[in-house]
């Protein structure tokens, strides 16, 4: 039987994360009541222009950057033709032939877990359709559909791969870096199930070793990593059993079906639109200087990829611990603010990935939500080195710290779990232990070392476990030993 | 004192009516009144306006009479009467670009122009009738009724801005705006005896005007003389916030160079625009003009720009392509008329059919045809290459001293109505003196030379980028005295039109 080769590219839009809309100033917020966030321009409304929301360019250009790509000193905006409820104006403003951002790449893992370097074609800025709430299923079959035009005109880049992934594995591999990568740049919340992030993905098969490529087909409607990782799984099992039965794939655009597993045709390329793409005459060309290429770059953080090696190869983490605390971008800011005040990366991330997961988790909360504050923890871990509390004190106290949101400091206080450090009151208790249990001390006294170890625990028996053992251990041995 | 006759308040130009407002011989309300009353007589004969304002009208003459009491006066054009071709969005007003698909179209908000205009204190008559959506070249495609030409109304006053040039040159409004995309205020103003400017691309905000053609719009002027029309610019040009395409340059006063000399000025004659197919007696008056201005000592030169038997052809697959997708809006989904059918795009399709006339349904079937894919080469982008070409052209001949290009404003004068419906090619030819300018972006003025017979016959100054004031001192120079249709209720009577 022949075998083949999968090959996948995949097509991102990403809302970008601006205060208002890409050509008006209207607000871009999610959750206003229908057609509130609406204005003549983005109602396309007869006679009103476009004018280009600046921050939206500088947000595509942070994409582009974080995505390693040339940046564009000239782009320009076209209108790309189709008719559809939701898009007011009968066409909408994309970028055809020359995109903001070109020739980048993001590294993943292959199946094999080597590191791969998939190519990115481009980066495009763009403006959002509206949205149709339909009475029924689907436009054709519904009584009515009602528009909301608060997301028409939200600024969104489109992202596109070339095709160099070549199975499920990787392009849901491909699809989390890139999540990681946006949210790190904070460019957009890449949130799949609002519909902040979207995913459609180009699949073609060929024969071992074949040169050039498959007929494709496009899976549109994929809205988790999952269901891009069933939906590859199912397109290229279908795909093969076709070619193994000797029939043509046809080149057609497919919805995917999550709740069934399944694909359904859209169209064919036979009914394929023709966009009649030209020029927006309303938009002047974009204009991006070096200068402020270079001040956006000021603003990108470390990304993941970098973060990864830097917990790895500097700090000297595990690989597992490493992936764990760069995949969540808060866990991550949260790792390095910790450790701004407290210089201890392995304790650090014993802290985050152990109790502090563990509370997270049990509180049901997005670790986004805590009101934990990660000087407290720092200050907290400080306590226990300098041992003025104890690690299981600590632990209580940090999870009051989670519920409450109170300062460490007060926390130990009002429970009195601050160790007693105190010399004066530590040698009354020495002394007490001492005179009421002679035959240990003899037997110290007589070179059975192991007898320490009985009076030591009874001197915490008698502070309520809160001396503090290495001062106490220092004026035990210096009590029996001198006297 | 006494008021001055009604016939001769509405005579006058913008400085004489300013004069007279400040003399107080004549409140703004008076004025208003004399036009809406003239409007009133004879506008069922002309059918200038789609709108009338009269209470607008009034309103806003009222409180610029209480302005002038209180010594606040917003300068020369404030309580000054004019009209606005029906393209402009005005806030609260009918817009319905000649239209039925926009028959009921009320905006909710102002073109930059036109705000800039009222916060000036115009006061607004009305809005024009044009061709429906500023397609056509005689004003019969707007979807309401043909307007007619003050100077023989059997003839077109011309289009698409042929309302706005017929109720200027009628005394319907002191001076009035319409839009020029291929010549839709220079050939009107040729055919009704007054001046008429289109801009440079880039001088007056486009925000609010519903588009046709957007990298040919713009927005234009008509006046009863080349320094009324200087007075307008200086008021409306300017960058706008909300037009990306308009540009920040300096607004200067343009009626100063009404005043200046044309000695030592080169003028170039185009010696293409003086081929087939343009009357005889235009080319005649042309050579007279050109004449004249060496007489006032400027040096006429013949130059050539050879692209420009091209710039027609180009021009319609250019403009029909932009407007495929400016009138896509008009889908009966968000406002305007719309046909309620089963399904969504049943109700697109039948709201579009029985909302455009034919020529724009022609027009915008050229256009999707021009973009299609497989013709999208041979048709848009060899358009884009030759549009370049006819702008290098341009360049070259400025860049060798020429001040500016004296041509004729249109091959011939005002044709009789129902004359070129049907023959579109032959109604496209109107246009082929004024549309080469639009193609280059530059600015063009036609101005009155003389009458032809008991027609209107004008001639046309094409500019440098940002040359409007050589045009006026051009113009200023060149211009007849202003040219008066006889009355129009008389030739209402002898040809049997019925008001
Ligand atoms: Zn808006």
């Amino acid at each position: 039987m022949t075998q083949y080769e999968t090959v996948i590219g995949l097509e991102f839009h990403a809302e970008l994360k601006t205060k208002t809309k890409i050509f008006c100033s209207c607000p871009t917020d999610f959750s206003a009541e229908p057609n509130t966030h609406v204005c003549p321009v983005c109602l396309g409304l007869p006679g009103v222009l476009p004018v280009l929301n600046k921050r939206a360019v500088e947000l595509a250009i942070k994409a582009g950057l974080a995505l390693n790509c040339q940046i564009s000193h000239l782009s320009k905006f076209d209108r790309k033709n189709y008719f559809y409820p939701d898009l007011p104006k009968g066409y909408q403003v994309t970028q055809f032939p020359l995109p903001i951002c070109t020739n980048g790449y993001l590294i993943i893992k292959d199946d094999a877990g080597n590191d791969k370097r998939i190519r990115i074609n481009r980066i495009h800025l763009e403006e959002d359709a509206g949205k149709l709430v339909h009475s029924g299923t689907t436009i054709a079959t519904s009584a009515y559909s009602l528009p909301d035009y608060n997301r028409a005109a939200v600024p969104l880049i489109e992202i596109v791969t070339e095709p160099d992934l070549s199975s499920a594995e990787e392009a849901k591999n491909f699809a989390e870096m890139l999540k990681l990568t946006l949210q790190y740049a904070a460019v957009s919340d890449v949130k799949m199930e609002q519909g902040s992030l979207r995913c459609d993905v180009n699949i073609s098969l060929r024969p071992q070793g074949q040169k050039e490529l498959g007929v494709k087909t496009e899976i549109k409607n994929l809205n988790s990593f999952r269901s891009i990782l069933r939906a590859v799984a199912y397109e290229q099992t279908r795909q093969t059993e076709a070619l193994d039965n000797g029939e043509r794939i046809i080149q057609e655009t497919l919805t995917w079906d999550d709740d069934n597993g399944t694909a359904f045709s859209m169209r064919s390329k036979e009914d394929a639109h023709d966009y009649h793409y030209f020029p927006e005459p309303d938009l002047v060309p974009t204009i991006v200087e070096q200068d402020w290429i270079d001040e956006v770059a000021k603003e990108l953080p470390e990304l993941p990829q970098k973060r990864k090696y830097r917990l790895v190869d500097q700090y000297g983490l595990s690989d597992y611990d490493a992936s764990t605390i760069v995949n969540n971008p808060v866990l991550a800011l949260f790792f390095d603010r910790v450790l701004y005040h407290y210089d201890d990366p392995k304790t650090v991330a014993n802290w985050l990935l152990g109790e502090i997961s563990r509370l997270v988790k049990s509180s049901e909360e997005e670790i986004e939500m805590i009101s934990l504050k990660p000087d407290d923890v720092a200050y907290l871990l400080t306590q226990v080195k300098e041992g003025a509390i104890n690690n299981n004190s600590a632990k209580a106290v940090l999870e009051e710290m989670f519920q409450t949101g109170k300062e460490p400091d007060a926390i130990i206080k009002e429970k009195g779990f601050a160790q007693i450090s105190d010399t004066s009151a530590l040698q009354d208790a020495v002394k007490a232990v001492i005179s009421a249990n002679p035959q240990p001390v003899a037997d110290y006294r007589q070179g059975k070392k192991q007898a320490l170890g009985f009076l030591l625990g009874q001197i915490m028996k008698a502070t309520g476990g809160q001396a503090n053992p290495q001062a106490v251990r220092e004026i035990l041995i210096n009590a029996l030993d001198n006297e | 004192m006494s008021s001055p006759e009604t016939t001769t308040i509405t005579s006058w130009n913008i400085r004489q009516l300013a004069q007279a407002l400040q003399d107080q011989t004549v409140t703004s309300v008076q004025a208003t009144e004399a036009y809406l009353g003239r409007i009133n007589q004879i506008d069922s004969i002309l059918h200038a306006y789609i709108t009338v304002t009269q209470e607008k009208a009034l309103a806003d003459a009222q409180a610029s009479d209480n302005r002038r009491a209180a010594g606040k006066i917003l300068g020369p054009l404030d309580g000054v009467p004019m009209a606005l071709k029906d393209i402009f969005c005005t806030k609260g007003i009918l817009t319905t670009c000649a239209s039925k698909i926009l028959a009921n179209f009320v905006p909710p908000y102002d073109a930059t122009s036109w705000q800039m205009l009222e916060r000036k204190g115009a006061v607004l008559l009305g809005k024009c009738n044009m061709d429906e959506f500023a397609m056509g070249s005689s004003n019969e495609n707007s979807a309401f009724f043909a307007a007619r030409n003050p100077f023989d109304i059997e003839r077109v006053p011309g289009g698409s801005s042929g309302g706005s040039a017929a109720a200027c040159a009628a005394d319907l409004a002191v001076y009035t705006l319409g839009t020029d995309t291929g010549g839709s205020v220079r050939q009107p103003a040729a055919y009704c005896g007054v001046v008429g400017l289109k801009p440079t691309y880039g001088r007056i905000s486009r925000f609010g005007i519903v588009p046709y053609a957007s990298s040919l719009d713009q927005v234009g002027i008509f006046a009863k003389d080349t320094e009324d029309c200087a007075l307008v610019l200086s008021a409306v040009a300017g960058k706008d916030e909300y037009d990306s395409t308009s540009m920040p340059l300096d607004v200067p006063d343009y009626t100063k160079a009404c005043q200046k000399d044309v000695r030592g000025m080169t003028i170039g004659i185009p010696k293409e625009f003086l081929g087939q197919g343009i009357d005889r007696e235009i080319i005649a008056a042309l050579e007279d003009g050109a004449a004249k201005l060496e007489q006032l000592g400027a040096v006429i030169k013949e130059v050539s720009l050879p692209h420009t038997p091209y710039a027609l052809s180009a021009y319609y697959i250019l403009a029909t392509a932009e407007a495929s997708a400016n009138l896509a809006r008009y889908d009966g989904v968000r406002y305007g008329l719309r046909i309620e059918k089963d399904n969504v795009s049943d109700t697109m399709e039948a709201t579009r059919s029985a909302g455009f006339g034919d020529e724009v349904k022609r027009r915008i079937m050229l256009g999707t045809y021009a973009l299609s894919s497989g013709y999208y080469d041979a048709y848009y982008n060899k358009t884009l290459q030759v549009r370049t070409l006819i702008k290098d052209d341009y360049d070259q001949v400025f860049a060798g001293g020429i001040d500016c290009l004296l041509t004729p404003a249109a091959p011939t004068t005002a044709f009789k109505i129902g004359e070129k419906t049907g023959d579109p090619l032959a109604m496209y030819m109107s246009d082929v003196c004024t549309v080469p300018i639009n193609m280059a972006g530059l600015p063009g003025l036609v101005f009155p030379y003389r009458l032809s017979g008991d027609l209107p016959l004008g001639l046309q100054l094409i500019g440098a980028p940002f040359g409007e004031e050589k045009l006026f001192t051009v113009g200023h120079a060149l211009e007849c005295p202003r040219l008066l249709p006889r009355d129009i209720i008389t030739q209402a009577k002898k040809k049997g039109v019925v008001a």
